[in-house]
């Protein structure tokens, strides 16, 4: 023990400052425990834990740079290219004559082997739909809309056609399908006579019912704008012109919104005569 | 005593002391740049251990749940109980919302910082010969994270986060071919699937990270073995890394940077809101948020998603989607050209030479123009993906700024490269040491002397060959000494005082020579009899700057002191008129 050198004295006030720090440090942490134990508040945790640790970083780096050597000092560096000596011995063990890498015939079973290992590997991928879901392309062209199938609003309504007011649009789910990702559809009364194309899925009396995901990449399009007649995606400003069969007028949009033809039924609600116009949503490749 | 005999035991089975002294020794070039990648390791470590914590109490499931709890809004609502436990998380959980808004920042932090690491791996070149496979390793580490942040903003089930997924499931349905077959696989079903949040769960807490953490090894383990790279300085060469040692100088400092990541990354969990999902409300599918921006990192995206025109294309009655070309190819396109970088610059400079001595950006003029024309585009695709919010706060149409961003998303990136090249080579070719004191002349002779750019590294050298270290000056040598046991050597420049110590100490006269001659080859050496002394400190700047610091201090106490007693002896200031 006595062989030991003394502690180096560094700077004076140095150590001061340091020891300051990590009582500040120490002071943080029983800090954020209290307030833990008094019941919590995010904005007191927060201030107390950054406190402890920036006490902890300031004295650090304190003693890192002034009681310690920084910088000055040099380590030589050997450099990555291998002696060629070195590099042909390897190679030498690597391709003795019992060496497995030399018996080309049975490598390439053994390759043949991995190979139809790693495609059976691939089969159990599969399942990650599972088998007894629907198919994607038809999954994605079918929706719970079809003939019959009554209108209902957000809250499990069905619709009259009078329900729809003029100047605001009513999101209307299908009757037996009202969680689905792709069903969602719009009703909007509009003046016929200020069509310039005809709606894809007819109207009655002005009333005309849109799937409600842009044709963009699939979010609603929750925005109406009913002086002109033109609802509006919130994720990348599509626009489409209910006046002109949804068509779209602006952003990034390629294709009309599809629309879900109508009729009114014997009970006097709104029910669909059969599923979207087109598939809703974002396109796809096997889309029509 | 109980420390020492410890370690005495661990060393006399497992013999570490060899090392453990050469590890202790591995020198640290002292530059700020170096520090950001340890930035990005430590938020890594803290992402890792509140979200190990948040994992007690989220629950990914799709199933419903009803939220009872102190958030008054939602109180009895039926809710995912992946939403329902975020929200009872945030609310409920004593310090529950403190980690939680911390993950959070780590995670934009952590993207902040590789990225930024990135950038300036890429403007020194730090990427060439030999450190091209951890340049791969770092890019696939960015493309992790980019995914793990996004998984990880989606859990929740509110509605925001749900419009990204939606958007990022329409994208890879865009994919020709198989991109409905790739969404399905990876949903289990159609969008929204009850498969999905439990399958990101995993994929965030387990399957990501442990990946990164693999990576994130080799990322280390290759620079411990090749080394540190460094800027030119005296000193310096292909053969050397100058610098501070890892014990006791880079601990002690390492430490405290871990210590300021934490202690910002803290304060922003508890005074910045992010993500307050109980406002945004839980997903719908006929629900939209207005406006809705994605993270950070994942904007780049959404604004191409934006900018892209719709235009579509049909190839034998199949449809190519828009979303396919600024989602799928931009981002593939990015990612390759990342990957390929180290090569294709490879490939076109014919530069296969080792460096381990660093460029300064103006070194490479091309480098630096093809660098700022990707920065610029990318930050005006951020820009983009907020044109709703520009166009409300300029109060003008939305789809102005949406052409105008069409148009500058071109015009920026070009003008913006080809002034860095300009500059880079006008720095390169005359005299001025920084931009302000660049003239014209500067720039017009860059104009003149072109493709020069390697003059000062080109020889009669072979490929593969390290660059040949600076011939020997006049002042310059080796001086090894003995120190009671053991050998010491230092590099020294006389004219210009300079001193660089060896970074430890070796057993052999031999030893030191060898190491000596590694680091400077054709440098001569001396044997001197005992230490050199050191170069004297600046003394008298250090009494001067204590004694002002002191001085300062006490006038501050002074002032305060004076105060305080005239306003209690006045009973005057504002006090009175308040009462």
């Amino acid at each position: 023990m006595s062989r030991r050198p003394p502690v180096a004295a560094g700077p004076p006030g140095v150590s001061r400052r340091i020891v300051l720090s990590f009582l500040a440090s120490a002071a943080g942490a029983i800090g954020f425990a209290v307030t833990y134990g008094l019941g919590g508040q995010t904005q007191w945790e927060g201030v107390c834990l950054a406190v402890a640790f920036a006490g902890l970083a300031i004295g650090l780096a304190v003693w890192g740079r002034r009681l310690v050597p920084v910088g000055g000092y040099v380590e030589e560096h050997e450099g990555f290219t291998p002696p060629p000596d070195e590099q042909a011995m390897t190679a030498a063990v690597l391709t003795a004559p019992d060496s497995p890498i030399r018996r080309r015939g049975l490598l390439a079973t053994l390759g043949l082997a991995l190979t139809a290992l790693g495609v059976a590997a691939l089969f159990p991928l599969r399942s990650l739909l599972p088998w007894d879901r629907t198919r994607p392309i038809r999954a994605l062209k079918e929706t719970p809309w079809g003939p019959g199938v009554r209108l209902l609003t957000s809250s499990g309504q069905p619709l009259r056609p009078e329900d729809v007011p003029a100047g605001t649009m009513v999101g209307v789910f299908p009757e037996g399908g009202t969680g689905a990702g792709d069903a969602p559809a719009f009703a909007v009364r509009l003046q016929p006579e200020r069509f310039t194309r005809p709606p894809s899925g007819g109207h009655l009396d002005g009333v005309v019912v849109y799937s409600l995901l842009c044709t963009h990449a699939g979010c609603p399009v929750g925005l109406y704008l009913k002086g002109t007649g033109q609802v509006l995606c919130p994720c990348h400003q599509s626009s489409f012109n209910l006046f002109a069969n949804a068509t779209p007028v602006a952003g990034p949009a390629a294709r009309p919104l599809p629309g879900l033809p109508i009729e009114v039924g014997p009970d006097g609600f709104l029910r669909a005569t059969g599923d979207f116009t087109a598939p809703p949503g974002a396109g796809f490749w096997s889309r029509p | 005593m109980i420390l020492d005999r410890l370690a005495r035991a661990v060393d006399d089975r497992l013999r570490l002391s060899p090392l453990t002294r050469k590890a202790l020794a591995k020198i640290f070039p002292d530059h700020w740049s170096f520090m950001l990648g340890e930035i990005a390791l430590y938020s890594f470590v803290v992402l890792i251990l509140t979200g190990v914590y948040l994992t007690f109490f989220f629950d990914p499931s799709a199933a419903d749940r009803i939220y009872h709890g102190s958030y008054a809004p939602m109180d009895g609502a039926t809710t995912s109980a992946a939403y329902a436990s975020t929200v009872r998380l945030s609310w409920d959980i004593r310090a529950g919302l403190l980690i939680r808004q911390t993950h959070h920042w780590a995670a934009v932090v952590f993207v902040a910082a590789i990225l930024v690491h990135l950038v300036r791996i890429f403007f020194t070149g730090a990427f060439r010969k030999p450190r091209e496979l951890n340049w791969l390793v770092g890019v696939t580490m960015l493309i992790l994270a980019l995914a793990n942040g996004f998984t990880g903003y989606s859990m929740p089930d509110d509605l925001l986060s749900g419009l990204g997924l939606r958007i990022i499931v329409s994208v890879v349905e865009s994919i020709p071919l198989i991109g409905s077959w790739l969404a399905f696989l990876g949903l289990g079903g159609e969008f929204p699937s009850d498969e999905l949040i439990p399958r990101m769960f995993v994929t965030h807490v387990l399957l990501v990270p442990a990946v990164l953490v693999a990576l994130i090894s080799a990322h280390l383990a290759m620079i411990v073995r090749q080394k540190h790279s460094q800027f030119h300085g005296p000193g310096r060469t292909e053969h050397n890394v100058v610098g501070s040692r890892l014990y006791p100088s880079y601990t002690l400092r390492s430490l405290a940077l871990f210590a300021w990541v934490l202690a910002v990354l803290f304060a922003l969990g508890g005074l910045v809101q992010i993500n307050p999902v109980w406002l945004y409300g839980p997903f719908a599918p006929a629900q939209a948020t207005t406006p809705a921006q994605p993270d950070w990192y994942v904007a780049w995206g959404d604004g191409a998603l934006r900018l892209f025109p719709p235009w579509e294309i049909h190839i034998a009655g199949h449809l190519v989607p828009a979303p396919f070309f600024p989602g799928v190819v931009l981002g593939g396109v990015t990612f390759l050209a990342l990957y390929a970088w180290p090569f294709l610059e490879r490939w076109c400079t014919g530069d296969r030479l080792a460096h381990h001595l660093l460029d300064r950006p103006r070194d490479h003029p091309v480098r630096m123009g093809v660098g700022v024309m990707a920065l610029t585009f990318f930050g005006v695709l951020v820009v983009a993906a907020g044109d709703d919010i520009i166009a409300r706060l300029l109060r003008v149409p939305v789809y102005g700024v949406l052409n105008v961003l069409r148009v500058l998303v071109f015009v920026l990136p070009a003008l913006a490269g080809i002034l860095a090249f300009l500059l880079a080579r006008a720095l390169r070719r005359g005299d001025a040491a920084r931009l302000g004191e660049l003239t014209r002349a500067d720039l017009r002779v860059g104009r003149q002397a072109t493709g020069g750019s390697d003059a000062r590294r080109e020889g009669a050298r072979a490929p593969d060959e390290p660059e040949m270290p600076a011939p020997d000056r006049p002042g310059e040598q080796i001086e090894l000494w003995p120190d009671g046991e053991v050998w010491r050597w230092r590099y020294h420049d006389e004219p210009a005082g300079l001193a660089i110590l060896s970074n430890r100490a070796v057993l052999t006269e031999q030893e030191a020579a060898d190491a000596a001659r590694l680091a400077y080859p054709g440098v001569d050496h001396v044997t001197v009899p005992g230490p050199p002394p050191p170069p004297p400190p600046g003394r008298v700047r250090t009494t001067l700057r204590r004694w002002g610091n002191a001085a300062l201090g006490v006038s501050l106490l002074a002032a305060a002191l004076r105060q305080r007693r005239e306003r209690r002896r006045g009973g005057g200031g504002d006090g009175p008129q308040r009462r």
